[in-house]
Parts: structure tokens; sequence; C-alpha cells
């Protein structure tokens, strides 16, 4: 597996997926995609990591405990449910800001940021699973 | 949109603040959970950051018990949507209750489990995974959809999967297959009701089904009531369901498995209560479906006293579980069983908490897993004596302590149905004083060996033969201390039994005239 091909190309996939996960996320509202899938995507992208350069330099690149990663985004989306306690209406209603910039009009919301937590803790749960895995492999 | 005459979909008034106490609980554990994940390094800050969070929910909680003790069975709908499209949260006395004395056991774990706890076990998460079964059990209690019901089961068997395990001997690995795959059969069942209830009724809001079931199929309804007893009996362990208990509760700490005893089956029998209470179809709770369990009960009300067989000499510490005697109270239909029922499941939430804590200090002072291998704690430690036997009288159903008011309030119900010409009923009384005296003998007979004999089980019993360990003094206080603050409380709480009975009561009246808690929902005028 850790041919010096993939070695070679492994960072610019892992970069190129990187990208394609944030993409899909933000993009998941109305179209195919969303937090789930990308999150698949980057822990996909970190586990290709993992395999080029060994798990232990891959918990470096990442500098924070997968686990936690996971941890922050329950937190990110259980605080976007409380926003709606100050328009006055139920747990996890949305919220919605469009922000016009010249041209285009970009639509925050609170679903968004939802999304977002969901987006950590697939990549975190998934991505602390397969360093995992490799690391008994390689012992 | 009102020229196609469309049914409101969404809730236009206003929320007001005070609504939130009913969210809060859960969403603080599960913020609780998620932020101790992220610090779960720091030294002594987990065990701190939790017993704060529980404290938090615990205040929510009673807040909410109060306001609904006034006004009945609050709801609030997510997202503004109308259920059934929007998930409910919906509580009435019974799911706050519930709820409360499972945030209180939590609190008495973490602050036991800090006795017990060494340096290196820090950073295993114990805490995070604590608050994630507390969020678990909360949203059971709290919810008013049964798919969000599932949802809750799947939360619980993450975080109590993860309990087992942590530690990670081959024993707690063993248990922990047995448990799970029992659970995720269980839950496959119960996904499967959910599936046809869906088919038939077209709603999974518990109000909504309420007032559906009474038009639909009753065959169909039957079938789709035995499935879910089928489901929520393996998750409530009840007999002969059971299997998953004795393979896997002892694996793990004692003081994990004090939290399991405590919360998880206690939500399943709470589920089938609920849905027992939703499918019933009419108003009268003379549901279909629990006359199928009915004539289990009967059989099952000996085996909820298994703990003759749990307590046998060679098995761990206690295990008395009275499933048996809740599905009996669910069974009686009347508001007596049912007040009795849930005045039991509130009894044993507590009580089996503080036995599998008490039990876990015996062990640390024996040193030993095995009734059989220990004795003379009598003359060791006073304290611990009197605490399980306080508390194997409590589970008994002695007078004056806990255990004997929902046992009175259940023979009171069994005996006036009985008086009315049922002999199912009939059984069902002798059933459960039967298994009040097994759980006498079996939990006397185990203090006498615990505390009375003087050395180990045979020929040298007569004889001081038991090497005890003296425990340090940050375990005996805080150890000791959360056995006793709970301990005093059951105590407390069979001393002073009125507020117990009269929420009961009023629960019960209101499971059984659900008129209160669909129009919690907002649905009375929603739907015609």
């Amino acid at each position: 597996m850790n041919t010096v091909i993939f070695r070679t190309i492994a960072p610019l996939i892992v970069a190129i997926m990187l990208m394609f996960s944030v993409y899909v996320c933000l993009r998941g509202h109305n179209e195919p995609g969303g937090g789930f899938i990308g999150g698949l995507i980057a822990a996909s992208a970190l586990a290709i990591w993992g395999m080029a350069t060994g798990v232990e330099t891959a918990r470096k690149a990442l500098r924070v405990d997968p686990l936690a990663l996971a941890g922050a985004g329950v937190f990110a989306a259980a605080l976007s449910g409380l926003a709606s306690v100050f328009t006055g209406s139920p747990f996890m209603t949305s919220i919605w800001l469009y922000l016009d910039l010249g041209e285009t009009s970009v639509p925050l919301s609170t679903p968004m940021i939802f999304d977002i937590g969901v987006y950590f803790v697939v990549l975190g749960t998934i991505t602390s699973i397969a360093l995992a895995l490799q690391s008994g492999e390689e012992s | 949109m009102d020229h196609l005459a469309l049914p409101t979909a969404m809730i236009e008034t206003p929320t007001a603040l005070a609504d939130w106490v009913i969210v809060l609980p859960l969403v603080l554990a599960l913020l609780g959970a998620a932020l101790l994940l992220m610090l779960r390094q720091i030294r002594r800050m987990p065990a701190l950051l939790a017993g704060l969070v529980v404290i938090a929910i615990i205040a929510c909680e009673v807040a909410l018990l109060q306001r609904i003790a006034v006004e009945g069975p609050l709801s609030m709908t997510m997202g503004k949507w109308l259920p059934p499209f929007g998930i409910s949260f919906t509580a009435d006395i019974f799911g706050a209750a519930f709820a409360l004395a499972a945030a209180f056991v939590t609190l008495i774990v973490i602050i036991y489990a800090e006795g017990e706890r060494g340096a290196d076990e820090r950073g295993d998460g114990f805490h995070a995974l604590v608050l994630l079964l507390l969020a678990g059990v909360t949203g059971a209690f709290l919810t008013g959809d049964l798919f969000n019901l599932y949802v809750w089961f799947e939360v619980m068997l993450i975080a109590s999967f993860g309990l087992i395990v942590t530690g990670g001997r081959p024993l707690q690995l063993d248990g922990a297959v047995k448990y799970g795959f029992l659970n995720f059969l269980a839950t496959t069942l119960f996904l499967l009701s959910l599936g046809l209830i869906y088919g038939l009724l077209g709603t999974l809001n518990m109000a909504d089904i309420i007032g559906k079931a009474s038009t639909a199929n009753p065959a169909a309804l039957t079938g789709i009531a035995a499935l879910l007893l089928l489901a929520f009996g393996m998750k409530a362990a009840a007999f002969p369901l059971n299997a998953r208990l004795p393979a896997s509760y002892h694996t793990p700490p004692t003081v994990i498995s004090a939290l399991f005893a405590g919360l998880l089956t206690k939500v399943g029998v709470y589920a089938l209560l609920r849905a027992g209470a939703a499918l019933a179809g009419e108003p009268g709770y003379s549901g279909t479906g629990f006359a199928i369990g009915r004539h289990r009960d009967v059989a099952d009300c000996p085996a909820g006293g298994d703990c003759g067989d749990q307590f046998a000499p060679g098995h761990r510490l206690p295990g008395d579980r009275g499933i048996g005697a809740v599905l009996a109270g669910i069974a009686l239909p009347s508001e007596g069983g049912v007040a009795g029922a849930a005045l039991y499941v509130f009894h044993a939430i507590l009580t089996m908490t503080a036995l599998y804590l008490v039990a876990g200090l015996i062990e640390r002072r024996t040193g030993q897993r095995d009734t059989v291998q220990m004795g003379g704690l009598y003359a060791a430690s006073t304290p611990l004596s009197v605490l399980f036997l306080v508390l194997v009288l409590a589970t008994a159903g002695v007078p004056p302590f806990l255990g004997f008011w929902p046992k009175l309030l259940l023979l009171d119900a069994g005996v006036q149905q009985a008086m009315a010409g049922d002999w199912a009923d009939g059984a069902l009384v002798v059933a459960l004083l039967a298994n009040a005296v097994l759980t006498l003998i079996a939990g006397s007979r185990l203090w006498a060996h615990v505390f009375w004999r003087s050395g180990v089980e045979g020929a040298v019993s007569e004889h001081e033969t038991v090497t005890l360990r003296t425990p340090g003094v940050r375990e005996q206080w805080l150890g000791l201390g959360a056995s006793v603050v709970l301990t005093a409380l059951i105590v407390l709480a069979g001393l002073w039994p009125n507020l117990l009975f009269e929420g009961a009561r009023a629960g019960a009246a209101d499971l059984v005239d659900p008129a209160r808690y669909i129009a919690a929902f907002g649905l009375a005028e929603a739907t015609p």
C-alpha cells in the first residue's frame, strides 16, 4: 500500500477531498449533500493521510483529538437549536439571515450550523475509528 | 395559501420562555456530554463539570414537575411545525418524575465514582458517557413521539455500550457483545412495529395515535401492540426476555452496573406504559394488547423475584429488578394499577441504584465479587450493614420503606379486580405476595451471609477467615456518603409518601383519560 506513487499523490488527493467535503456540506440544504456525507468524505481524506504518512503523523497533522472534534460538533449542533430561544419559537426552529453581497445573496441559517455540527461529528467519529484500526494494523 | 384550504401546519403563537424547561434537561445533558468529550483529559475537570451539569438538569426538572403539577402535561413541538409533522416533547407527571429520579441517581453515581476512580482512569470518557446515557434516558422519558423514542433508545444503547467496555477486560467485551446483540434485536423489533404503526395510522405522535387508534382495525392494532410488548419487554428485561441481564450486568465496574440497574430497564417499562396508553384506542385503558401481556405476568411476578437466582451463592451481589411487579400494574386495567406501576418504577430507580452502590462498597471492602467468600462485615462496618439491611427491606416492600407503597397500590388494585370476578388478577395478587416473600428471604439470607457470618462459607464459617480491606478516607467519604444520601432519601420518601401518592394518582388519571395529554400538544383544535 505504501508505495512511492501513493505517497506522492496522497497530499493532492487529501487536499481536494477536504475542499470537496466542505463544498458538499455547504450545498446540502437544498441539493444532494449535507453534513453527514461531507463528514464522511473528510474522514476518508484523513484516513488516506493516515495510510500514506502513518497514524502518528496524521494525528499530529490533525492537532486535536478526533473525538474532541466530534464533541465540538455535537456542541455546535445543540447550540444551533438553542438560538431560537431569542425569537420566541420552540427549540430547533430555524433562523435565516440573507447576506447581500453585491450581485448575490448568501443565505446563512441555523440549520447550516447544525449541518456543520453533523459534519464534525461524523468526521471526528469515523476518523478516530479509522486511525485506531490503522494503528492496530501497524503494530 | 388559504385558497387551497390546507390545514394549518405551523405554530403561530409565540413560545413562552418558561416552556423551555421541557427541552433544557435534554439539551444540557447533550451539551455537557459534548463538552466533556472535549475536556476529558483535564484533571478533576470532568467530574466537576458533570456534577454541575446534572445539578442544572435537576433544577430544570424540578421546575418542570412543579409546572406540570399545577397546569397539567406540558408540550413543546420542535421547529414550529404542528404535530404530527414536528417532533413533540411532552411530559406528564410520570415522565418528569422519572426523569428527575434518573438525574438525581446520576448525580449520586458521579459523586460515588469519584471515590473509586484511580488516576490511571483519567481521560477514559466515563463522565461524557454517563451524561450521554442521561441524555438518552431523559429524552426517552420526555418525548411525545414514538420515533423520537427510538432515537433516545439508540443514544442510550451507544452510551451504555461504551460504559460496559470501559476498562477493556475480556469479560466486559464478552458481556458487551451479548448485551449489544440482544438490544439490537429488540430495537429492530421496535422499528418494525413503528413501521407498522405508521402504515396503519399515518402518524407516530403519541397524542395523535391516541386519537386515531380508536378507528383503526383492532386486529392489526393488537398485532402491533404484541410486537411492541415483545420489543419493550426485551428492553425492560422482563421474564422470559431477560437473558441479556445475567449475561452482561455483572461485567462492568459496580458503579456502572448501578447506573444501568437504576435507569435502563426502567425506560423500557416506561415505554411500555406510554405506548400501551397510546395504542389502547379509546379512553379507559382497556387496551387489547395488554390482554396478551396480562396472563404472562402471573408467571413473571415470582420470576421477578428471581433474586433467588441472582442472589444465589456463586453469583455476584444483588439483582431483584421487580420488573414483574411493574408489569403486573400495567396489566391491571385500572387507575390504581397504573399508579402502582409508576410508583414502583420511581422506587426501583432509586432503590436498585442504591443497592448496587452499597454492594459495590461491600465488594471493595471484602475484595471479593462472590458472596461465598464474604463474611464478618458487621463487626467491621456498622453503617454498611445498616444501609444494606434498609435497602433489602425497601426492595422487598416492608413498611415503612419506599417499596411498600407501590406494592400496596398494586395489591389494592389487584384485589378489587379479583373481587369483580377476574381470576387472573387474583393470581396476580398471589404472585405479587410471593415475589415480596421470596425477595425478603433471599435478601435477608444474603445479609446474614455477608455481614453476620464471621468467615467464608463452609467448615470455617465460625472463624474469622475473611481479610477485609480498610478503605481510604476519600473513598470512604465519597462512596459511603453518596450511598447514605440516596438511602436517606429512600427512607424519607417511605415515611412521607403522600406527595408520591398524589403524583401517582394524578399521573394515572392523565394516562387513563388522555384528554389533558392530547390538549397539551395543541392537537385538540388542529385535528377535528
